[in-house]
């Protein structure tokens, strides 16, 4: 008999989450639907909204200036839907009881579906951006402004990507997480990602400005277009924190709720 | 003993699933837990993988408790459930790594590991390609595959050749009977009755969440009853005059009358010779033994009697 050391260790906790990482970027390069998500759906977002909307709103400056961090944020929605998705996926397969058989904190499970989450946002991330420039972005940003404004997206990205992975641990079958997913899909809109929001009815307005999307979008734009930021950094840095550690702690329970029956 | 369960209770809400099941499974022997449908087998395989917490008493399996020491337990043991549990987007080889790697195998062992269980199952021309593209019998080989990588202690198969076709499931016998060779404990559910005659050391019938019976095959066939002559004759008057002859009662087939016996040769000369000299013609002659067929109907069958005496 071959001995196995059982318990764990931080080695084994790193190494134990870098084999289910790469196990979920495996299996997310290898789902069609999860790599046209990340890769077709950023191009159809920004020809829609700068070809297509973008031309009869008023923003005051360039819309495809205007429009970029939201069509990143929208497209972080998508993929924390498909995110959501995948958690299921494994949640409801005999998959889960296997690697929950094992030696291994089982929540590394999460963590691989949460990093390749971050990777498939990276990969959207640089088409929109590359997109856009090929559209006529033309972003005014020092090296800092662009380390800043990834710093934040990593956060917002990381954040999304743990409630993700809960409302994945929560649902009961596949469709039922992607429908659970619906907000995240919805909040920008709500925001002022694609038009400015005091063209919005009051009381929107004042959902608008207090979802974290707003600051968010926000401080990107200003980060990428040289404008200043005023206190809107420090709101989005605080909702992201905030929101990355509700859902972790909500994520962790959960998956520990639901698989200890 | 390996497998040390005693007093499992276990309600899902107001469903009572296991009401005090005890099991006991000694090193090296294989161990058959068999029941109908609903019985109670899965739940009770999930609470010795860890997997599940029993509401009232305790397992404890290679000496660790498996709720308080759930991680040393995980060490020794693996799971093979109901439902192939493989990565269909992953190849064969991925699968298997992949495993090691969490069993803490290290890569050069994980992928000599991965390598040898291949040939062993027959896997090695698929080994690249992904699992979508096995068949049903490839994916439980590679599930099986799987559960070995850590060359466990305890192996709990949960139902494993159910919906196999026949050459899978002698495949699957043979794989699970070379591994008692060397030493592992199996501990296997199953509804097939001639699976766990024909692999089980003890078996454990468990039925309405209750151990119905145990033993061994023999000591639960004797509990139906010995071995047992069938008669068969052309009339009913005949069956009707045998009864009479050896006061035997009739059974459901109106031509055939089953006696008791010991199973010798001159049993058989006696009821021959009495069945001749009372002018009974006899057609055939069969010596029965019981089946665990006789022993799962007699027991899970809550309202009818041994079907046969």
């Amino acid at each position: 008999m071959t001995t196995i050391a059982v318990h764990g260790g931080a080695r084994n906790a790193v190494s134990d989450s870098l084999t289910m990482i790469g196990r979920s970027i495996r299996l997310s390069r290898r789902n069609v639907d999860t790599l046209i998500m990340s890769i077709v759906l950023p191009l159809l977002m920004m020809s829609l909204f700068v070809y297509v909307f973008g031309g009869a709103i008023d923003t005051g400056t360039q819309y495809i200036n205007y429009v970029v961090p939201g069509i990143i944020l929208l497209c972080t929605g998508y993929g924390a839907a498909s995110t959501a998705m995948s958690v299921a996926d494994d949640m409801t397969s005999s998959m889960i009881d296997r690697l929950r058989s094992l030696p291994i904190r089982s929540s590394a499970v999460l963590t691989g579906h949460v990093a390749a989450s971050v990777v498939r946002n990276l990969l959207s991330t640089t088409i929109v951006i590359g997109a856009a420039i090929a559209m006529g972005f033309r972003p005014n940003a020092t090296v800092t402004d662009w380390m800043l404004a990834a710093g934040l997206l990593l956060l917002y990205v990381l954040a999304l990507s743990w409630l993700a992975a809960g409302l994945g641990v929560i649902a009961k079958s596949v469709e039922s997480a992607s429908t659970l997913s619906f907000l995240m899909l919805f909040l920008p809109y709500l925001s002022s990602a694609f038009v400015p929001t005091h063209t919005m009815p009051s009381f929107l307005h004042a959902v608008s400005e207090n979802q974290p999307i707003t600051p968010v979008i926000e401080t990107v734009r200003s980060l990428l277009t040289g404008t200043s930021i005023g206190n809107t950094g420090w709101i989005a840095l605080a909702w992201c924190a905030g929101l990355l550690t509700g859902s972790f702690i909500l994520a962790a329970w959960l998956f520990r709720r639901r698989t200890n029956g | 003993m390996i497998v040390e369960a005693t007093g499992l209770h276990k309600a899902f809400g107001s469903t009572k699933v296991l009401e005090g099941v005890d099991l006991h499974v000694a090193e090296g022997t294989v161990f058959a837990l068999l029941g109908p449908n609903g019985a109670g087998k899965t739940t009770t395989i999930r609470i010795l993988t860890t997997l599940l917490r029993p509401d009232l008493g305790s397992v404890r399996v290679a000496g660790h408790d498996v709720v308080r020491e759930a991680t040393k337990v995980r060490g020794v043991i693996s799971l093979t459930g109901q439902s192939v549990a493989v990565d269909d987007q992953q190849t064969g080889w991925e699968n298997l790594v992949m495993i090691g790697r969490l069993m803490h195998l290290g890569r050069p062992a994980a992928r000599r590991r991965a390598t040898d269980l291949l040939e062993r199952f027959d896997l090695v021309d698929a080994m690249n390609r992904r699992v979508k593209t096995y068949s049903g019998g490839m994916r439980r080989r590679l599930d099986l595959a799987m559960s070995l990588v850590s060359q466990p202690k305890v192996i709990f198969l949960d139902e494993p050749t159910t919906g196999l076709d026949p050459s899978s499931r002698t495949t699957m016998w043979d794989a699970i009977k070379d591994l008692v060779s060397s030493g592992t404990t199996i501990v296997l559910t199953t509804q097939y009755l001639e699976e766990a005659d024909r692999l089980a050391d003890r078996i454990v019938l468990i039925n309405g969440g209750k151990v119905a019976a145990s033993g061994t095959t023999d000591e639960l066939k004797s509990q139906v009853g010995g071995d047992r002559l069938d008669l068969r004759f052309a009339a009913e008057t005949d069956v009707a005059h045998a009864a009479a002859l050896f006061d035997a009662p009739r059974g459901t087939d109106p031509l055939v009358l089953g006696i008791p016996s010991d199973g010798s040769a001159e049993h058989l000369h006696r009821v021959l010779d009495d069945l001749r000299i009372a002018g009974v013609p006899v057609v055939k002659v069969s010596s029965h033994r019981p089946t665990l067929d006789d022993v799962f109907l007699s027991l899970t069958t809550t309202d009818r009697t041994p079907a046969r005496v």
